[in-house]
């Protein structure tokens, strides 16, 4: 939008949360869940950096068919801990504990969650937990795999497991904690007129990546806290040798650790469907379809663990039928996926770096979708399973779709959060180097599994020399594409452009409130009138409806 | 957030905030059932596999200090929800008593099952390297609070049960695991249970508990109500497997 002359400059408001008080006691004690959410945003992106160190150790070693730089065993320790840490101390946390802590309470209209001090109790048990796999990787490392699997990880691995499991199963409660805050939340603490088929469809993806938390992470606890005993003192639990089962652990493993996929993508996906409104100038298409597709992945998505356990002798009955839940898991997923595209149909669509992160999300989460049914699959399972395949499609939905849903939130709640505008030009080459070198980085992946190349293995034979060469470039430009992001956002919240209450317009409550918003989030509680995501019949957004073309399309600058 | 009386900064009025902690409560019960559930299915699938030994493990604790420790607990539960009672009519000395009683019959429980561990401990039967199902029977000597009698049964029932499972020691011991892993988390939630019910006996007494708010007895109720379920599955499932003979 050009300027005129006589548009006033916009500042910053006096009082908001980030200068309500000062010093380092008034952070570690806040009980505000804007200030939470930025602890959050601290440590895990503390955690993201030490995944992507060591997933740049996996990718330079495997440069060459025989693998120069390290030795088979930190091999070893290098891919488990690169799982680890962004699965559990980066992924499962990222949009929920960040952009959800930051965001739900504004966008239904309420002071803080429901329990604030239980918000700020779920960071330090995430800072605990991280603080014991930490030691692990110092002391030792991890080299079970992410995945922990017995007897190995209980009896025969001489590597740092007991603290590791420690970790992961205290870190654990932190994402109980926060699923049970927004649930409470969500039904107890919306302002009037928010009504259910009001809420945004972010805070619906977090109601139902919620259920996921508080469902699925005891089952996890308390699988990590049997491995551990077996670990520590010797009990038998999942030691064959002893008469435990190794298979019963893989089903109690996995029926978290599949359904906590859906907690990595669910809050990516009410991201995108934050975006792709905004960004198209249109109402969502078939609102109560996307909102009720959230909570069917949810639900379905705790029916089908087995897929990943179809070569370990199961009946093969039991294999036809969680292929077929499998299978069904996709109905929701395609719903989405069309919808949003349909809410693009004939809108004004405009570019902005949001956008950008949304367009990717759509394409990376199609293939990774896509080729997840391949896995799905008994018969192409067979021949695709523990190979390469297995990685670029996982890395499809979780780097591809939920770290591109991150950082797409990020960009565009980052007005609110720090009251002022990243460089919009700089944020658009970073979105697009990232998007070209997460392709590099897997998509020859895909064509190495396909060939046979197994995963976790240290080297490989030479003919698949120039697809790993092709990965490992592409991850060097990956990583490009994920320091600037890190470097402009963080120049950004101190020195970028005033903000506004409302940079885009967009139609949400969290942007009636200025940026960045005061402690108490609002200062008269807000009443809703409007349906979601309608640009039409909201004058305060000062939108030209009447234009020639349709509502004229966003814009993040002056 | 700045706290007017009882009421928190982020609620509009106290019946919100009583939901909301109701509601959480709920939920964390819910969590807390998924949590028991997984020890549960683990003991499941291994009593399905080694009937034999998990029958014989079962047989060796004791009925009398179990069931004696499952009306402990039932009645806990009654004084519990006197409790909520009391303070939801507003009796303030009534809360007090009660909330002492359920405490004294939670140690009750603690010391019965601290009798339970110890002779177990004596027996040979906590999961480790010196783990032997048979331990007793072999040495009569060494388990004086056994009765000739009970030996002789027990004596019996093993050697039917290694006819069918010759790994019995190894199977006994993950019944004991499932045991001690068991009944350790539920003792667990017990001193948890405690410690929240000297915290509400502490606002009792300061006369915190009205009728108008009386939210932590309730939800504190809640969970002491769960930890009391919990118990009633895990007595049959650990007692009772193989008594009917």
């Amino acid at each position: 939008m050009s300027t005129t002359a006589t548009t006033p400059a916009k500042t910053l408001p006096e009082h908001h949360y980030l200068n309500a008080t000062y010093g380092i006691r008034s952070w570690l004690l806040t009980v505000d869940h804007k200030r939470i959410a930025l602890l959050y945003l601290a440590s895990v992106t503390f955690f993201f950096f030490i995944g992507g160190f060591f997933a740049m150790m996996i990718r330079l070693h495997l440069l060459t068919p025989s693998g120069y730089l390290l030795s088979a065993d930190t091999y070893n320790r290098m891919f488990t801990m690169h799982g680890v840490a962004m699965i559990f101390f980066f992924l499962i946390p990222s949009i929920p504990a960040i952009l959800g802590n930051f965001l739900i309470p504004l966008m239904i209209g309420a002071k803080d969650l429901a329990f604030p001090k239980i918000n700020l109790l779920s960071w330090y048990v995430y800072v605990v937990g991280a603080a014991f796999t930490l030691y692990s990787m110092v002391s030792g490392g991890l080299d079970t795999g992410w995945t922990f699997y017995t007897p190995l990880s209980t009896v025969y691995s001489n590597s740092a497991v007991a603290p590791a499991v420690i970790g992961v199963f205290i870190t654990g409660f932190s994402s109980i904690l926060t699923g049970l805050n927004f649930l409470v939340t969500i039904h107890t603490m919306r302002a009037p007129g928010m009504t259910w088929f009001r809420l945004p469809m972010f805070v619906w993806a977090h109601y139902a990546t919620s259920i996921v938390m508080i469902l699925g992470t005891p089952v996890i606890a308390i699988t990590l806290a049997l491995a551990g005993m077996e670990r520590l003192f010797g009990l038998g639990f999942f030691n064959p040798a002893m008469g435990g089962d190794p298979i019963l652990f893989q089903h109690l493993f996995w029926f978290y650790s599949h359904p906590a996929v859906y907690i990595m993508i669910l809050p990516a996906m009410g991201v995108i469907s934050e975006l792709i409104p905004t960004f198209a100038r249109k109402q969502l298409f078939g609102y109560h379809f996307v909102a009720a597709a959230s909570l069917a992945i949810a639900v379905i998505g705790f029916l089908v663990w087995t897929h990943h356990m179809f070569l370990t002798g199961q009946s093969t009955y039991a294999a036809l039928v969680f292929s077929f839940l499998t299978f069904l898991v996709a109905i929701p997923s395609a719903v989405k996926v069309f919808n949003w595209t349909a809410t693009l149909y004939g809108g004004s669509i405009s570019f902005d770096t949001p956008m950008l992160y949304a367009f990717g999300f759509l394409g990376l989460f199609l293939i990774g979708g896509l080729t997840g049914l391949f896995l799905g699959c008994l018969g192409t399972d067979i021949h695709v399973h523990d190979t390469y395949f297995v990685v670029a499609h996982f890395h499809y939905i979780m780097v591809g779709g939920a770290i591109m849903g991150y950082l797409g939130g990020l960009h565009f709640w980052w007005p609110k959060m720090t009251g002022r505008m990243y460089p919009e030009w700089i944020a658009r080459i970073a979105a697009l180097i990232l998007f070209v070198g997460f392709n590099l980085t897997f998509f020859p992946q895909f064509l190495l599994g396909y060939l046979g190349m197994p995963r976790r293995y240290h080297v490989y034979p030479p003919e698949f020399q120039v697809y790993n060469v092709m990965s490992t470039a592409g991850a060097s430009i990956l990583a490009i594409g994920y320091l600037m992001p890190m470097i402009y956002l963080t120049w950004a919240a101190f020195f970028g452009k005033v903000a506004g209450d409302n940079p885009w317009p967009a139609t949400g409550l969290e942007w009636k409130t200025p940026s960045p918003p005061p402690t108490e989030n609002f200062e008269v509680t807000p009443v809703v009138t409007w349906e979601p995501y309608d640009f039409h019949h909201r004058p305060d957004l000062g939108l030209d409806v009447a234009a020639p073309n349709g509502v004229v399309p966003a814009h993040g600058h002056d | 957030m700045h706290r007017t009386g009882e009421l928190y900064g982020q609620f509009k009025t106290l019946e919100q905030q009583k939901e909301t902690a109701t509601l959480g409560m709920w939920i964390f019960l819910v969590t807390e059932v998924m949590f028991f559930g997984g020890i549960m299915l683990t003991y499941a699938t291994y009593r399905h596999f080694y009937f034999p030994a998990f029958a014989v493990g079962s047989n060796t604790l004791s009925l009398k200090l179990g069931g004696f420790n499952t009306v402990v607990l039932l009645a806990s539960s009654f004084t519990m929800a006197m409790a909520v009672w009391s303070s939801q009519v507003g009796k303030k000395t009534l809360i007090s008593i009660f909330l002492l009683l359920t405490i004294a019959l939670g140690f009750v429980f603690f010391g019965v099952k601290y009798v339970e561990y110890s002779q177990k401990f004596h027996h040979h039967l906590v999961p480790g390297k010196s783990f032997n199902v048979f331990f007793c029977v072999d040495n009569p000597a060494s388990c004086p609070d056994v009765e000739a009698k009970e030996l002789m049964e027990e004596s019996k029932l093993l050697d039917e049960a290694y006819v069918a499972d010759k790994d019995l020691n190894a199977h006994a011991q993950l019944y004991y695991s499932a045991y001690f892993g068991m009944t350790g988390l539920h003792a667990l939630h017990m001193v948890i249970g405690a410690g929240l019910l000297f915290w509400l006996l502490k606002g009792s007494l300061a006369g915190r508990f009205t009728p108008q708010w009386n939210t932590p007895v309730d939800i504190v109720g809640l969970y002491w109500h769960f930890v009391d379920i919990v118990w009633i599955y895990l007595f049959p499932l650990l007692y009772l497997i193989d008594r009917h003979k």
